[in-house]
């Protein structure tokens, strides 16, 4: 397996941030995965081979929803915006632009450096011992 | 801005970034409980209660021919540990000083992180939260005096979690009086009682102020939970000319699933 999630040198990044890397990388590869079943099943006649597929896609679905509710967790000013936008009726465009300002002007106005809500982001530590 | 007001203190951003590191490099050596137990969150500020999905039947009713039931929730406990800082030794980080004395706030990770240890293993009770030990069905074990006598007691409680089925890898939380004596300790024939324990174990062992004497743990997953509100943050309560005053601070729930899946052994 290559290493190609990593932008920079992992060496000089923290643990948080490759972790961050392979979710985003694993959340590419989910939606991937829901585009190449969408288009299997587009063309596929066997009512069997046709089930499979459905189900398949229905755990890529899953494994999307997860990678990206992690990575929200992680991210708040991205949490915000997408809270603004998910599952929210009316003109997804303009939700968007909404959300993105107002998100993004109340980081501004943070003007502290680190994670915008102020957590040191240690989380669960599993894993490493002493 | 949210509650930590980190933007109304007067402290620059690369204040604040020397701030953060030293805070997390603190905490996480200290962090015991975090390295046994599952974690879940952060849930955010606003998150208040954990769902235990239980109900209590509720005396008497709003209409009759009607029963009530009212929900059972474990509330988050907030913890804050408070301290302050020289002004003037801010101002020499922001000159590039490599010393800034920062004593007070490594003394606050410090108290907090044993805080929250004390809760997990030991339980703190005004916030409803039975720990690891007290929640604990199995017999505790008495911890030798010697710490190379140790693999023998860290074996018997690994022989009584595996007897009533419960599965390893096994962790072993080690207050610190105990984890230097291990670290310090080797067995007749030069074994290192450090290696000897980890064999015994086939899991992680922790060093974990706060703790008495040890706790031998399943890591199997599912059995102690830990759900996190906020996670650890550093906020600003308020400043003067010589000194601004900060806090760490942090909310979470702790819950004991599985009573039989830790052994505590205790010291003297």
């Amino acid at each position: 397996m290559g290493f190609d999630q990593y932008h920079e040198p992992p060496g000089e990044l923290a643990p948080a941030t490759r972790t961050f890397a392979r979710l985003c990388a694993s959340l590419t590869e989910e939606a991937e995965a829901i585009g190449w079943y969408e288009q299997r099943l587009a063309v596929e006649t066997d009512s069997a081979a046709r089930a499979i597929m459905r189900d398949a896609q229905g755990e890529e679905f899953k494994h999307f929803s997860m990678d990206l509710e992690f990575l929200l967790r992680r991210t708040p000013v991205w949490r915000e915006i997408a809270e603004g936008i998910l599952f929210q009726p009316g003109d997804i465009v303009e939700h968007g632009e909404e959300a993105e300002e107002e998100a993004t002007g109340e980081a501004v106005e943070e003007a502290t450096p680190g994670d915008p809500s102020g957590s040191l982001g240690i989380g669960g530590l599993r894993g490493r011992a002493a | 801005m949210n509650h930590l007001l980190r933007s109304l203190a007067p402290i620059s951003d690369a204040g604040w970034k020397l701030l953060d590191e030293e805070a997390r490099e603190r905490l996480t050596g200290a962090l015991a409980a975090r390295k046994l137990v599952d974690f879940a969150g952060p849930l955010g500020w606003e998150h208040s209660a954990a769902n235990l999905g239980r109900a209590a039947q509720v005396d008497g009713t709003p209409c009759e021919g009607v029963d009530a039931a009212q929900r059972s929730v474990l509330p988050l406990v907030e913890l804050r540990s408070d301290f302050s800082l020289s002004r003037d030794e801010l101002r020499a980080g922001d000159r590039g000083a490599e010393d800034v004395d920062l004593e007070s706030l490594d003394e606050s990770a410090r108290r907090i992180a044993r805080a929250e240890n004390i809760a997990v293993f030991h339980g703190f009770a005004p916030a409803g939260i039975v720990g690891i030990t007290e929640a604990s069905s199995q017999d505790p074990i008495r911890l030798s005096e010697d710490f190379d006598a140790y693999p023998g007691d860290v074996a018997k409680a690994v022989e009584q979690l595996r007897r009533v089925g419960i599965a390893g890898p096994y962790g072993l939380a080690l207050g610190t009086g105990p984890y230097t004596g291990v670290i310090e300790s080797t067995e007749h024939g030069g074994y290192l009682v450090f290696d000897h324990l980890g064999k015994i174990l086939d899991g992680p062992i922790v060093w974990a102020p706060g703790v008495e004497g040890a706790v031998v743990l399943s890591q199997r997953g599912g059995d102690f939970l830990f759900e996190s509100g906020q996670d650890l943050s550093l906020g600003y309560d308020s400043h003067d000319g010589d000194a601004v005053r900060l806090y760490l601070e942090e909310s979470f729930s702790f819950r004991v699933a599985t009573a039989e899946a830790a052994v505590a052994l205790t010291a003297g």
